[in-house]
C-alpha cells in the first residue's frame, strides 16, 4: 500500500512471506522486514495508546531509540517493533497504558556469559571501523548491535559523502556501509545483531545485553561505547501523533524499508539531515511541500539546499511549526512565521496540506551506558547534549571505556569513522601493541576536516569537554 | 549575510568569480562550479584527470582552470554536493549539463522541461547526452541542448515531461 514501485539509487529486494498476527488479525510481511515497517508498509499507523490520555501513538524514531513503537510481542510487553524482524505466527499487541507483564515466563531462556578483549556497543561507522581495526591486529572483539543490520545509519545513506578520498568522498553511504559489512563477515568478526545492550553494571565490570528472549552478560576487558545519538523532538501540540517522524526515521522507512513514509510532507529544520532527506523523499517520489527553518539562514551546507530548491521546493526561514492537527494521524500542519527574538508573530499562521511531519531539529547523543558505567559527562551545546568527558585518544574517565562517534558529540559519518580507528588504536596501544604513529596521522586528518568554518562550534565544544 | 543562505539558491552575482568569460566556451565544455561555502570536501579535485581544479586545503573553495578543463564530466559525477555543472555554447546553442537523481530518466533525444535555481521553467531543450555510472555510487550526467544560449548560466535542472 505504501511501498517504493522504483527509485533512482536503490532496487529493494523482498524476502519471502511471513505471516504474523496484529491484534487477532493475519498479516502478510517479508522476511527481514521489522514488524512497525509491515504494519506501517499495509497502512497501520497507531501502535500504542498514551497512558493518561490515550491518545493514539506511531513510530517516531525507527531505529529503536525511543519508546513510540512499543507493542506487547508473542507476550512481552515494551518490545521496539521498529527493530524487531518479524517471525512467522509472532503474535502482536497494541499496547496501552504500561503494557501487560508476560501471562508465563517459560519463553526465556537461561543467561549466558561471554568473555572477550574488546566489547563494541554499535555497529555504527564508529563502531564497524573500530572492530575492523582491532581485529587487524589480531584482537577479536564482539560487536552489540540493536538492529538486524549493520553498518548503523549508513545503510540509509543515499547520498554521496563529503571529505576527501580517504574518508571515501563522493560514494554514496549505503555503498560504505555495503563495504564494511563485507569486511566484517570476511574477516569473521563476532556480532550479536537484535541485541540490546541495556546495561553496564560498573562494580562488576559488566555490559548486560538482552537478545531473543536471552539475558547474555559480557565482560569485556575493553569496552567502547558507539551507541550513536536519538533525533531531538521539539515541543508543539500534536507532536505525538503518528506521522510525525523523526528525518532520520523517515529515511530509515523510505531507504532501508522501501516504503514511503507519507504522501506530502512537510520539513521542520534546514539543517544537512532536514535538507538531506527532504532531497531524498523527492527521490522516492514523495511531495515535500516545504522546509522550514527557525533561524535566519540555512543551516547545512547550502549545496544541500540548492538542490531542493532546484526542484522547486521552497525553505522558509524564521519559520516554525505551531501544531500537527489530524486524528489519529497527521492531517494538516500550521507553521507560524518568527521574529528576530524567536517570538511568533500573530497573524503569520499558515495552514498546510501535509500527511506527515518531519523533525530535522537536531540530534542527541545516547550517552544512557556511560552515564551508568560512571563515566563523567558534561553538558555542551556545540556537541549536541551530554557527552563523556575524554582525552583525545577517546578514553572515558573510566580507563577501560572508549567512545567513537555521534556519541561523544553529533558530527558526521567520516568523522565517526576515523574516531573509531582512534579508539581502537588507542585500545591497541594499551594492550601493548605500537600504533602511536597510525593515531597521529589520524589526529592530523581529523584536524584538518574539522579546520573549516563549519565545524568551529564542534572544535570550540571538544576543547571544553577534553581532558590532557 | 549572505542571501543565498536565506533563499537557498545563488544568483550569476554570487556566481561571477566561479563562471567562464562567453569566448571561453565557444565549442569547448568546461565544468563549473557552484560551491561556494567553506566545507571539508574535494572529490571534484581528486577526480579530474587534468588537475583542472584547485583547491589550497580541503576547506577550500574549488575554482577551476578553465584553459586547461577537458570537459570530461568527472566530478559533475562524483560531486557529493551536485554542484558541478559544465556548459558549453555548441554553435549558436547552449549547452549545460547536470548530476541527475530522480526517475524517470530522460532518454536521448527527449524534449524536457529547463529549470532554473529556484525550480522555475525557463525554456525547453533536448537531451543530447546521458552518462550512467554505477547508481550506487555516483550520480547520473545528463546533457541538455537549446536554442537561446543567453540562459546558459541559468539552466541548472530539467523536468521529465509527463
Amino acid at each position: 500500500m505504501r511501498e517504493i514501485q522504483a527509485h533512482p539509487i536503490l532496487n529493494f529486494k523482498k524476502g519471502k512471506e511471513v505471516s504474523f498476527f496484529f491484534n487477532g488479525s493475519k498479516i502478510i510481511a517479508y522476511d527481514g522486514e521489522n514488524i512497525a515497517m509491515a504494519l506501517y508498509r499495509l497502512g497501520i499507523d497507531v501502535f500504542s495508546e498514551s497512558p493518561k490520555l490515550h491518545r493514539p501513538r506511531g513510530m517516531f524514531c525507527a531505529i529503536g531509540k525511543c519508546s513510540s513503537c512499543m507493542m506487547r510481542v508473542n507476550g512481552i510487553p515494551n518490545v521496539r517493533t521498529c527493530v524487531l524482524p518479524v517471525k512467522e505466527n509472532m503474535i502482536v499487541e497494541t499496547q496501552s497504558y504500561y503494557g501487560k507483564l508476560p501471562d508465563k515466563v517459560e519463553n526465556f531462556k537461561k543467561s549466558i556469559e561471554i568473555s572477550k578483549d574488546v566489547a563494541i556497543v554499535g555497529a555504527g561507522p564508529a563502531g564497524a571501523t573500530a572492530s575492523i581495526t582491532l581485529k587487524e591486529y589480531g584482537i577479536n572483539p564482539i560487536i552489540i548491535e540493536q538492529n538486524s543490520l549493520l553498518g548503523g545509519q549508513l545503510v540509509k545513506q543515499t547520498h554521496k559523502f563529503f571529505g576527501s578520498e580517504r574518508e571515501k568522498a563522493g560514494i554514496r553511504g549505503i555503498k560504505i556501509a555495503e563495504e564494511l559489512i563485507q569486511q566484517i563477515e570476511e574477516m569473521n568478526i563476532d556480532a550479536l545483531v537484535n541485541s540490546t545492550a541495556f546495561g553496564f553494571y560498573p562494580e562488576e565490570n559488566i555490559l548486560g545485553v538482552f537478545r531473543d528472549n536471552q539475558f547474555i552478560k559480557i565482560s569485556a576487558k575493553y569496552y567502547l561505547i558507539a551507541t550513536g545519538a536519538s533525533e531531538k523532538m521539539i515541543p508543539f501540540p500534536g507532536n505525538d501523533l503518528p506521522g510525525v517522524f523523526g528525518a532520520g526515521a523517515a529515511q530509515t522507512i523510505m531507504n532501508v524499508f522501501g516504503i514511503k513514509p507519507g504522501n506530502k510532507i512537510l520539513m521542520i529544520g534546514a539543517g544537512n539531515v532536514g535538507l538531506i532527506v527532504s532531497y531524498q523523499l523527492l527521490q522516492a517520489g514523495v511531495e515535500v511541500k516545504a522546509v522550514v527553518e527557525a533561524m535566519d539562514e540555512i543551516g547545512g551546507y547550502f549545496v544541500h539546499a540548492s538542490k531542493l530548491r532546484r526542484f522547486g521546493v521552497p525553505i522558509l526561514t524564521k519559520t516554525t511549526i505551531k501544531e500537527a492537527v489530524g486524528y489519529p494521524r497527521v492531517e494538516k500542519a500550521i507553521t507560524v512565521n518568527l521574529d528576530d527574538s524567536f517570538n511568533e508573530i500573530p497573524g503569520t499562521e499558515k495552514e498546510w496540506d501535509v500527511d506527515t511531519i518531519c523533525l530535522s531539529t537536531g540530534l542527541i547523543p545516547s550517552v544512557n551506558l556511560l552515564a551508568q558505567a560512571g563515566c563523567d559527562l558534561k553538558y555542551s551545546p556545540h556537541l549536541g547534549g551530554y557527552v563523556p568527558i575524554r582525552n583525545k585518544y577517546l578514553m572515558t574517565t573510566k580507563e577501560n571505556i572508549y567512545v567513537a562517534g555521534d556519541v561523544d558529540g553529533i558530527e558526521e559519518a567520516s568523522i565517526a569513522m576515523l574516531e573509531g580507528r582512534i579508539a581502537a588504536l588507542s585500545i591497541l596501544e594499551k594492550m601493548g601493541f605500537n600504533t602511536q604513529n597510525k593515531i597521529t596521522d589520524i589526529l592530523n586528518e581529523l584536524k584538518s576536516l574539522r579546520n573549516g568554518p563549519f565545524s568551529k562550534k564542534v572544535v570550540q565544544g571538544i576543547k571544553e569537554v577534553e581532558y590532557e | 549575510m549572505n542571501n543565498y543562505l536565506k533563499s537557498g539558491y545563488l544568483s550569476t552575482v554570487d556566481l561571477s568569480d566561479f563562471l567562464p568569460d562567453l569566448s571561453l566556451i565557444k565549442d569547448h565544455q568546461v565544468a563549473v562550479t557552484e560551491c561556494v561555502q567553506e566545507i571539508p570536501c574535494n572529490p571534484c579535485v581528486t577526480s579530474c584527470p587534468t588537475r583542472s581544479i584547485f583547491m589550497k586545503d580541503i576547506n577550500d573553495i574549488p575554482h577551476v582552470d578553465f584553459e586547461t578543463c577537458i570537459g570530461c564530466g568527472k566530478c559533475v559525477a562524483v560531486c557529493p554536493g551536485l554542484a558541478m555543472f559544465m556548459i558549453r555554447i555548441n554553435g549558436t546553442q547552449g549547452e549545460v549539463t547536470l548530476p541527475y537523481e530522480l526517475i524517470p530518466l530522460p532518454k536521448k533525444g527527449e524534449e524536457v522541461n529547463l529549470l532554473n535555481r529556484k525550480g522555475e521553467i525557463i525554456g525547453r531543450g533536448v537531451v543530447t547526452k546521458i552518462f550512467l555510472p554505477e547508481r550506487e555510487i555516483h550520480s547520473a550526467v545528463v546533457t541538455v541542448t537549446f536554442k537561446d544560449a543567453k540562459i546558459l548560466n541559468e539552466v541548472r535542472n530539467i523536468e521529465v515531461i509527463k
